[in-house]
């Protein structure tokens, strides 16, 4: 009787349990996506309702002048087209770098092994710091390049940790030397053994250094005078913080005329910008636990 | 004793495919890492443009000291202490507590719902975090402050981007709003390795969900939770550059100049090279001093250590 009892009592705490978890659980979600959402209904409403506080659960006044002014926008879309061009070749260096690295890492009869790897996890912890590095791209006549976008940051310690790791757990050894038994080369082995099974720790460190290379504003505030350069975040800030939405576009003169549009056009820019980056990442979740761990515990 | 010293070349026969692969990755972090190490003495020496980067007088710790008696030093210590130490305070439970309810969630479909959800702020970019913070907390328009307002959170006059007893709040809030999904990945990692057995033995001990929360769940995540506290530790001088610079203004300037952005007005802005490297300087041997401090007590009372 009394076991019953216990056990009644503590389904019921059980219940109350779940229940305040899944309630937390539900506002940690709306919490997160309402701001998301409502940027989202807000671009294709009037934006005097929006400034009025009456869009709040779903678009009104539904309209797409912020869509079409965009792309009316030189500036908006050279700042795409660079991003896309920092972004692509900036991530396949990444990846030509860092996946070779990685895999030399892995090999535990490498003798220079852990010689380089400690000089590679120095530089987590100690650096040059910002002017040491500025002057040093300067004095190799990197300022107001393209490439700077490109090369800067091209190895990540952190991600060849990851790598490494994953090549090391999930690579069998044995597999190794039998290929060597076979008369197989590294460059061989690491072509078309490696790479192939290797798609989950791949897939997540490009989703790192892509959405790295497209968020990307430091380096060319740091290192790009040129307009013709800059990419989509300086554009966004631009348009986005500095205020300057209908620079170029319309008259000034407008007062809160302008100021309206400006706003709608605030919310498309922001979405425009942002949706490539969160289309992609939901593909990738499922490695993202066991990625993110494995480099975690060996880091 | 002789095959030792041929060994080397030996060696470099053997393994030339490793070498020619982990070259590029060398170089680049030999210049562009060990490169601007080499470029600290720029700290100690008066820059001089026509005789390079390490070529102008030996001038000891001049620049350190310049930092260490302007008012500037003051302002930005404590600005950045500030800023850091409420994001860890505030920052580090809820990605912990979130792990533990994600984990606890019973419906798969809510779960996955839920986990996808909470990592997207990551993926916003700075830019348009702060833009987004502009929008949500505008003075006239902002859907989060008019809800403050109504609810008599804050008066109603304030400007919650203009005010300077507001910035660290909103910088903090935002923070979290924006990484906390992120940043509990690793615990449910952790929390999904935590053996069934435990759990069972548990429920046999007659432990509510609560209890075993508590005493199987919590136990399992603590070397996690170390591991990243020490980790913090080493950044607790490194406050963003990115959204702190994106967004200070005129208003908020007293409590918004940080060391990193300082050492960006400095050194970048005003072409005060020297100075500028000894700020930053600064900045790294204080986080790798709190990084050392905190991985040896952690290795005394707990055992557990970075490396």
């Amino acid at each position: 009787m009394r076991s019953i009892a216990g056990k009644m009592k503590s389904d019921r705490s059980d219940r109350i349990y779940y229940i305040c978890v899944t309630a937390i659980a539900i506002a940690a979600l709306i919490i997160v996506l309402y701001p998301i959402y409502f940027i989202v209904i807000a671009s294709f409403s009037n934006s005097n309702l929006v400034n009025q506080g009456k869009v709040i659960l779903w678009p009104k006044g539904v309209n797409f002048y912020g869509y079409r002014k965009i792309l009316d926008r030189s500036d908006i879309w050279l700042g795409y087209k660079n991003t896309l061009f920092y972004t692509i070749a900036g991530t396949m260096l990444n990846l030509a770098l860092t996946l070779p690295a990685a895999y030399v890492l892995a090999q535990s009869k490498f003798r220079a092994r852990r010689v380089i790897m400690t000089l590679f996890v120095i530089t987590m912890y100690f650096g040059g710091g910002m002017i040491p590095t500025y002057m040093l791209v300067q004095s190799l006549h990197l300022t107001n390049s393209v490439f700077t976008m490109v090369i800067m940051g091209a190895v990540s310690v952190y991600n060849v940790i990851i790598t490494r790791t994953f090549f090391e757990s999930s690579i069998p050894a044995d597999l190794h030397e039998a290929a060597v038994l076979d008369g197989c080369s590294h460059f061989r082995f690491f072509l078309s053994i490696v790479l192939p099974l290797s798609k989950a720790v791949i897939s997540v460190i490009t989703l790192y250094y892509a959405v790295g290379h497209w968020n990307d504003f430091f380096t060319a505030l740091l290192y790009l005078n040129k307009d013709e350069y800059q990419p989509l975040q300086t554009i966004l800030r631009n348009i986005l913080i500095s205020n300057q939405a209908m620079a170029g576009t319309t008259g000034v003169g407008e007062g809160s005329y302008a100021q309206q549009y400006a706003d709608q056009i605030k919310f498309a820019v922001i979405i425009v910008s942002t949706v490539p980056v969160l289309c992609i990442y939901p593909f990738i979740q499922k490695y993202f636990e066991k990625g993110v761990m494995i480099g975690a515990v060996k880091g | 004793m002789r095959q030792k010293t041929k060994n080397p070349l030996l060696a470099l026969k053997k393994d030339w495919q490793l070498w020619v692969m982990i070259l590029p990755a060398l170089v680049y972090i030999l210049i562009f890492c060990y490169g601007p190490m080499y470029g600290i003495q720029l700290a100690f020496r008066k820059y001089d443009y026509s005789k390079g980067l390490t070529g102008g007088d030996w001038v000891g710790l001049r620049y350190f000291k310049q930092y260490f008696d302007s008012p500037m030093f003051y302002t930005t210590m404590k600005n950045t202490f500030v800023i850091s130490f409420f994001s860890l305070v505030g920052g580090f439970p809820v990605p912990i507590l979130l792990a533990l309810v994600i984990n606890s969630l019973r419906q798969n479909k809510l779960k996955r719902v839920v986990q996808t959800a909470v990592y997207m702020p990551y993926f916003i970019s700075t830019v348009v975090m702060v833009a987004i913070l502009q929008i949500m907390l505008s003075p006239t328009t902002g859907i989060v402050s008019g809800l403050l307002k109504s609810l008599h959170l804050i008066p109603s006059s304030v400007n919650l981007l203009g005010t300077p007893s507001a910035f660290v709040p909103v910088y903090v809030i935002s923070g979290i709003w924006q990484s906390a999904g992120w940043n509990s990945i690793i615990f449910i990692a952790a929390l999904s390795s935590v053996d069934g057995q435990l759990y069972d033995a548990a429920k046999v001990d007659g432990a509510s969900r609560l209890q075993q929360v508590i005493h199987v769940e919590l136990p399992a995540i603590v070397p996690t939770i170390i591991i990243l506290l020490i980790m913090n530790m080493g950044r607790i001088l490194s406050v963003g550059f990115e959204k702190t610079f994106l967004m200070q203004n005129d208003m908020n300037l007293t409590v918004s100049q940080v060391i990193s952005t300082y050492t960006f007005n400095v050194g970048v802005q005003s072409g005060q090279f020297s100075f500028g490297s000894a700020v930053g300087l600064f900045n790294t041997v204080v986080n790798f001093v709190f990084l050392i401090l905190a991985n040896t007590v952690s290795k005394r009372v707990a055992d557990i250590s970075l490396m």
